[in-house]
C-alpha cells in the first residue's frame, strides 16, 4: 500500500464541526434579532446570578485583619478570630465586629450587603419597608432585602428548571425512542403505561408529600421529574416511528448495525429537531410550576429564596406594592425572554424558513 | 401556416439573477402535440409555468408570449384567473397530491365548472359525469361521490385530466403526466390524451424526460438543456437525424449492452417457499379476515456473479420480497445464503452474515443520512464490523471504494446534499460494497435518475460485478434497464410469479399475457 504522507486523515479534513443543516439553523437563529438579544440578556442574567454570593451577601468578599487575608465568602471564620467571645461564625454586620476589623484592617463588601436570609434589624420603617437607598427594592414582611432574594430566587428557579429539563429530556427521549423504534407490542404497552401514568395527579402527590416529609429542592425535583417527561414521549416517539422506515435507517440495519447504534447515530439526530423546539416550553413550564407551588406553600422549605413566596407576600401585603410589582416584573421578564428564545429556536428548526433562504429550484 | 395557438418568443426566465430559461422560442398549433424534452433541471417545467404566470414573484420573465390573440405578458390577475382552467388546462405529475383528499371527486371537478361557467347543482353533476365518462372511468356515477384515496393512481390521473378538460380548453399543458404511473397505465393515459386532443381540437404541450414516450405520442419535439433550446422539429426528423450533440446524447442514453456472462451455477442464494403475508386487523364482532398475501410463496436462486431481475409494477410485491430476503421485513420460507440458513439466524450471527448481503435503495435523497459526511456514511459498516482496523486503514479503504465507484476522493468530507442524484446513488453503492459483500440487492436503483445518468450507473454496476464477481438481485419496473443488467428475470404481479427464466428469452418470447403487455408497453428499442 502506498498512502502518501500528504493525505493525512480524510476525517480530519472536515470543513466544520457542524453539519450544513445545523449551520443554516444557526444562521436563521442569528438573524432573529429578538431571539438573539433575549438569549444574550438571559445568559448574562444567569451568569450574574450564578455569582449571587459576590453580589448580595451579608459577609465581605475579602478582608484584611491584622495583616492577614480572609475570604469570608468562602470560609466560615469563628467570631473569636476577630476579637469576639463566641465560637460561632462571625457576624460581620455586628457593630462590634465591624469596628474591630475596620480598626485593624479593611473589608470589601458586596454591592448589596444582605444575603437572602439576612434580617435587617436596623429598619426605620416596620417591615415590609419601602425601597430606600439601603434596600433598593425594599424589604419583605420579615425585613429581608427583596433585591437579594430576587437574585437568589432567579438563580434557584433557573437551576431547578435546567435540571428538571435535562432530566425530562433524558427520560422522555429514552422512553419515546424505545417505543417508537421498536413499535409493536413495546409501543402498545409503553403507550398504555404513559397514559395511565399521566393520569396520576401530580399536584395532589406533592401536597400529600408536603405533609409527610419536609419537602426540599431534591424532593420537588424528583416528584416533578416523575411526570414532566411525559410530554416529550409523544413527540419523540412519533419521530422515531417515522424515521425507522427511512431508507438510510434500513440501510444501516442491512449493514448489520445493532439497534442502539442506529438509534443513536441515525434516528436521534432527526428526532432532536422536534425535541429541541420543545425544550424552552418545558423550561418555562418548570419555572411556573415551581413558582405556583411556592405560592401555595407546598414548595421549597420556608426561608428559601423563592419567587413564588415573593408573590405570596405581595398578595398578603397589598399595602407594600413593591413586593408584588417586583415579583411580577421579575417573572414576566424571565418568562418573556425564555418565550422569545423558544420562538427563535422553533423558527430556526422550521424547514420552511430554511427553504425560504435557499435558492428556488428550477 | 395558420396562426399558432401558443407562441413564445425569446422567453427568458430568471430567479434572482440566475437565468434558468434562456430565449426559448416555440409555437404550439391547434390539434398537435409539442413535446418539451429535457433532463431534470433543464428548465422545461419552469418554461411552461412561466408562460402561464404561475411562478413565484421573485421570478423575472421577459419575452413575448401569446395565447391565440391574447398577449399573456400584459395580463392582470383577474385576466389570468379567467384564462387558467378555462382556456388552458393543466395536468401535473403527482396524481397522489394534486387532488384534495378532503373533497369528493365530483365536487373537485364541479368547482372548475362553477367558477368558469356558473354551472351548479344538477347541470354541474351531469356535466361532471360526462367528463368522467370521456376520460373512460368506469362507474362514473359512483365515482362522483368517491374520495381520492379510494381510487388508484391511474384513475386519479384520469380525474385530473377530466378537471383539465372540463371547460374545453384550447391548450392543455401536461407536465410529466405519466411519470408516477406504471408503464401499462402510462400507455392508456397517453392514448386517452391523444384522443381527447383530436376530439376537442386542443393544442397540447407535453413536458417529459422520456424520449420513448415522445417518439410514440408527440408530433413535434423541442429539446432543452440547461435552459437553452437545443433543437426543435418534427419527431421523426429529430429522432432520425439529431442535430445537436445533446440530443444525440439523450437518444443514446438508453442502457445498452448485456450482462457479463457467468461461470458456475451453484446457487449463492436459494430461497424456497418464501412468502410474505400481512395480518389484517380484526373488526369487533366479526371474524378475522384472511391475511393479505403480499408475496405468495415462491422459489428463486441466484448464482455467484449472476443478476436476477425482479420485474413488476407498483404493488406487485417486489420490494416486500426483497426486504423478506434481506431479513429486514417479515416473511416465511427457507433462505439459504452462502452456506447458512439465513431465516434461522438471529442476533449477532445474523448481523455478521449481513456483511455479505447488502442493499442499495431507490431514493437517492432518502437513503443517505443528511447529517453525516460521506466518509462517515461509507465507513460506518466497516468500522462496526472491523473494529480492529486503524483509522488510516479505514480511510484508505474508503478512498479506494470511492474511486472504484467513480467519485473523487475529496468528496469524503462533504455532505450528501452537495451531490446530484446520480452521485448519491454512487455513494450508496460505495457504502454497500465496502464490506465486500457477495450479494447486493438493488431496489430500483436507477428509477429516480435521468436516462443518461442511469446508463452510467448501469455500466458501473456491471463493471463492479465483473470485477468482484458480485451477485445482484435487481428490482426494477424498467425493462430497458433490466435487459441491460439481468441474466435471468422473474416477473411478479400481485405477489405472484408470472414468469421466470432467461432474460432474453422472456423478453423476446414472453409466455404469459401479462409479460407480453409489459414488453409491449415498454416499447424497447431493438438491441444488437
Amino acid at each position: 500500500m502506498n498512502a502518501p504522507s500528504t493525505e493525512t486523515g480524510i476525517a480530519a479534513r472536515r470543513p466544520s464541526r457542524f453539519s450544513p443543516i445545523t449551520q443554516r439553523r444557526l444562521a436563521v437563529f442569528r438573524d432573529n434579532r429578538r431571539a438573539r438579544l433575549s438569549l444574550w440578556i438571559f445568559a448574562a442574567l444567569f451568569v450574574l446570578s450564578l455569582a449571587a454570593e459576590l453580589i448580595a451577601n451579608d459577609r465581605p468578599i475579602v478582608m484584611q485583619y491584622q495583616g492577614q487575608w480572609y475570604a469570608p465568602v468562602l470560609v466560615d471564620y469563628p467570631d473569636t478570630e476577630f476579637g469576639g467571645f463566641l465560637p460561632s461564625p462571625a457576624d460581620y454586620r455586628d457593630p462590634f465586629t465591624r469596628d474591630e476589623i475596620d480598626a485593624n484592617g479593611w473589608m470589601l463588601w458586596p454591592p448589596i450587603p444582605f444575603s437572602y436570609q439576612t434580617l435587617d434589624r436596623a429598619l426605620d420603617h416596620p417591615a415590609p419597608s419601602p425601597p430606600t437607598a439601603r434596600h433598593w427594592l425594599g424589604t419583605d414582611d420579615q425585613g429581608r432585602d427583596v433585591l437579594s432574594r430576587v437574585i437568589y430566587g432567579f438563580r434557584l428557579s433557573v437551576i431547578f428548571a435546567l435540571v428538571l429539563t435535562a432530566g425530562s429530556l433524558v427520560l422522555g427521549v429514552l422512553a419515546g425512542g424505545i417505543q417508537g423504534y421498536f413499535g409493536g407490542k413495546v409501543d402498545l404497552i409503553g403507550q398504555r403505561f404513559t397514559e395511565i401514568w399521566s393520569g396520576l395527579p401530580m399536584l395532589f402527590l406533592l401536597i400529600i408529600l408536603a405533609s409527610l416529609v419536609e419537602p426540599n429542592l431534591w424532593w420537588l425535583l424528583g416528584i416533578m421529574l416523575l411526570f414532566s417527561w411525559l410530554g416529550l414521549v409523544d413527540v419523540v416517539r412519533a419521530e422515531f416511528l417515522r424515521a425507522r422506515n427511512l431508507e438510510y435507517v434500513r440501510a444501516a440495519r442491512a449493514m448489520g448495525l445493532p439497534s442502539h447504534l442506529i438509534m443513536w447515530r441515525h434516528v436521534l439526530p432527526n428526532a432532536m429537531v422536534a425535541t429541541l423546539t420543545f425544550i424552552p416550553f418545558l423550561f418555562t413550564g418548570a419555572i411556573t410550576t415551581l413558582t405556583a407551588l411556592d405560592f401555595l406553600g407546598f414548595g421549597l422549605p420556608p426561608g428559601s429564596p423563592s419567587l413564588g413566596e415573593l408573590v405570596a407576600q405581595g398578595k398578603n401585603n397589598l399595602q407594600a406594592p413593591w413586593l408584588g410589582i417586583t415579583a411580577f416584573v421579575t417573572l414576566s421578564v424571565m418568562l418573556s425572554l425564555l418565550v422569545f428564545i423558544g420562538e427563535g429556536l422553533r423558527d430556526a428548526f422550521d424547514p420552511r424558513h430554511i427553504q425560504h433562504a435557499a435558492t428556488p429550484r428550477t | 401556416m395558420p396562426e399558432p395557438l401558443l407562441r413564445l418568443d425569446d422567453l427568458t426566465i430568471a430567479f434572482d439573477d440566475v437565468t434558468v430559461v434562456d430565449r426559448l422560442t416555440l409555437t404550439v398549433q391547434r390539434g398537435e402535440t409539442l413535446a418539451l424534452v429535457g433532463e431534470s433541471g433543464s428548465g422545461k417545467s419552469v418554461s411552461a409555468l412561466g408562460a402561464m404566470g404561475l411562478l413565484p414573484s421573485n421570478a423575472r420573465i421577459e419575452g413575448g408570449r401569446r395565447l391565440g390573440d391574447t398577449d399573456l405578458a400584459t395580463l392582470s390577475g383577474r385576466g389570468w384567473r379567467g384564462l387558467r382552467g378555462s382556456r388552458v388546462g393543466f395536468i401535473f405529475q403527482e396524481p397522489m397530491t394534486s387532488l384534495n383528499p378532503l373533497h369528493p371527486i365530483g365536487k373537485q371537478i364541479g368547482e372548475a365548472l362553477r367558477l368558469h361557467r356558473g354551472l351548479t347543482g344538477k347541470a354541474a353533476r351531469r356535466r361532471t359525469r360526462e367528463l368522467l365518462e370521456q376520460v373512460k372511468l368506469p362507474r362514473a356515477e359512483e365515482l362522483l361521490d368517491a374520495w381520492p384515496h379510494q381510487i388508484s393512481g391511474g384513475q386519479r390521473q384520469r380525474v385530473m385530466i377530466a378537471m383539465a378538460i372540463a371547460n374545453e380548453p384550447e391548450l392543455l399543458i401536461a407536465d410529466e403526466p405519466t411519470t408516477a404511473l406504471d408503464v401499462t397505465v402510462q400507455q392508456e393515459i397517453l392514448a386517452l390524451l391523444a384522443e381527447l386532443r383530436d376530439h376537442h381540437g386542443m393544442g397540447m404541450l407535453f413536458i417529459t424526460h422520456d424520449l420513448n414516450l415522445v417518439r410514440r405520442h408527440a408530433d413535434r419535439v423541442c429539446v432543452m438543456h440547461h435552459g437553452h433550446m437545443q433543437e426543435t422539429g418534427a419527431v421523426d426528423e429529430v429522432f432520425a437525424r439529431p442535430q445537436s450533440p445533446h440530443t444525440r446524447l439523450l437518444l443514446d442514453a438508453e442502457p445498452r449492452g448485456r450482462p457479463v456472462p457467468i461461470g458456475s451455477r451453484t446457487p449463492l442464494l436459494e430461497a424456497r417457499g418464501v412468502g410474505v403475508s400481512f395480518q389484517r386487523p380484526k373488526r369487533l364482532f366479526s371474524r378475522r379476515p384472511p391475511p393479505f398475501e403480499a408475496v405468495k410463496p415462491l422459489d428463486l436462486s441466484v448464482a455467484p456473479g449472476e443478476t436476477l431481475g425482479i420485474v413488476g409494477e407498483s404493488g406487485s410485491g417486489k420490494t416486500t420480497l426483497a426486504l423478506a430476503l434481506l431479513r429486514l421485513g417479515q416473511g416465511r420460507g427457507e433462505i439459504d445464503f452462502d452456506g447458512a440458513r439465513l431465516d434461522r439466524l438471529s442476533g449477532n450471527d445474523l448481523r455478521r452474515q449481513r456483511r455479505s448481503l447488502q442493499v442499495v435503495f431507490q431514493d437517492p435523497y432518502g437513503s443517505l443520512s443528511p447529517r453525516l459526511p460521506v466518509f462517515d456514511i461509507v465507513s460506518e459498516g466497516l468500522r462496526f464490523h472491523h473494529p480492529e482496523l486503524s483509522l488510516a486503514e479505514v480511510e484508505r479503504r474508503v478512498r479506494d471504494t470511492l474511486r472504484e465507484v467513480g467519485l473523487p476522493e475529496a468528496c469524503a468530507s462533504r455532505y450528501p446534499h452537495e451531490f446530484s442524484g446520480g452521485q448519491r446513488q454512487r455513494i450508496a453503492v460505495a457504502r454497500a460494497i465496502i464490506l465486500e459483500p457477495r450479494l447486493v440487492v438493488l431496489d430500483e436503483p436507477t428509477s429516480a435518475l435521468d436516462r443518461s445518468v442511469q446508463k452510467q450507473l448501469v455500466e458501473l454496476l456491471r463493471d463492479l460485478q465483473a470485477r468482484r464477481r458480485l451477485s445482484y438481485l435487481f428490482i426494477s419496473h424498467d425493462l430497458a434497464v433490466v435487459r441491460a443488467m439481468a441474466h435471468r428475470i422473474l416477473v411478479l404481479k400481485d405477489g405472484e410469479v408470472m414468469e421466470q427464466g432467461d432474460c432474453r428469452q422472456v423478453l423476446e418470447q414472453p409466455s404469459s399475457d401479462y409479460t407480453r403487455a409489459l414488453v409491449a408497453a415498454a416499447g424497447l428499442a431493438a438491441v444488437d
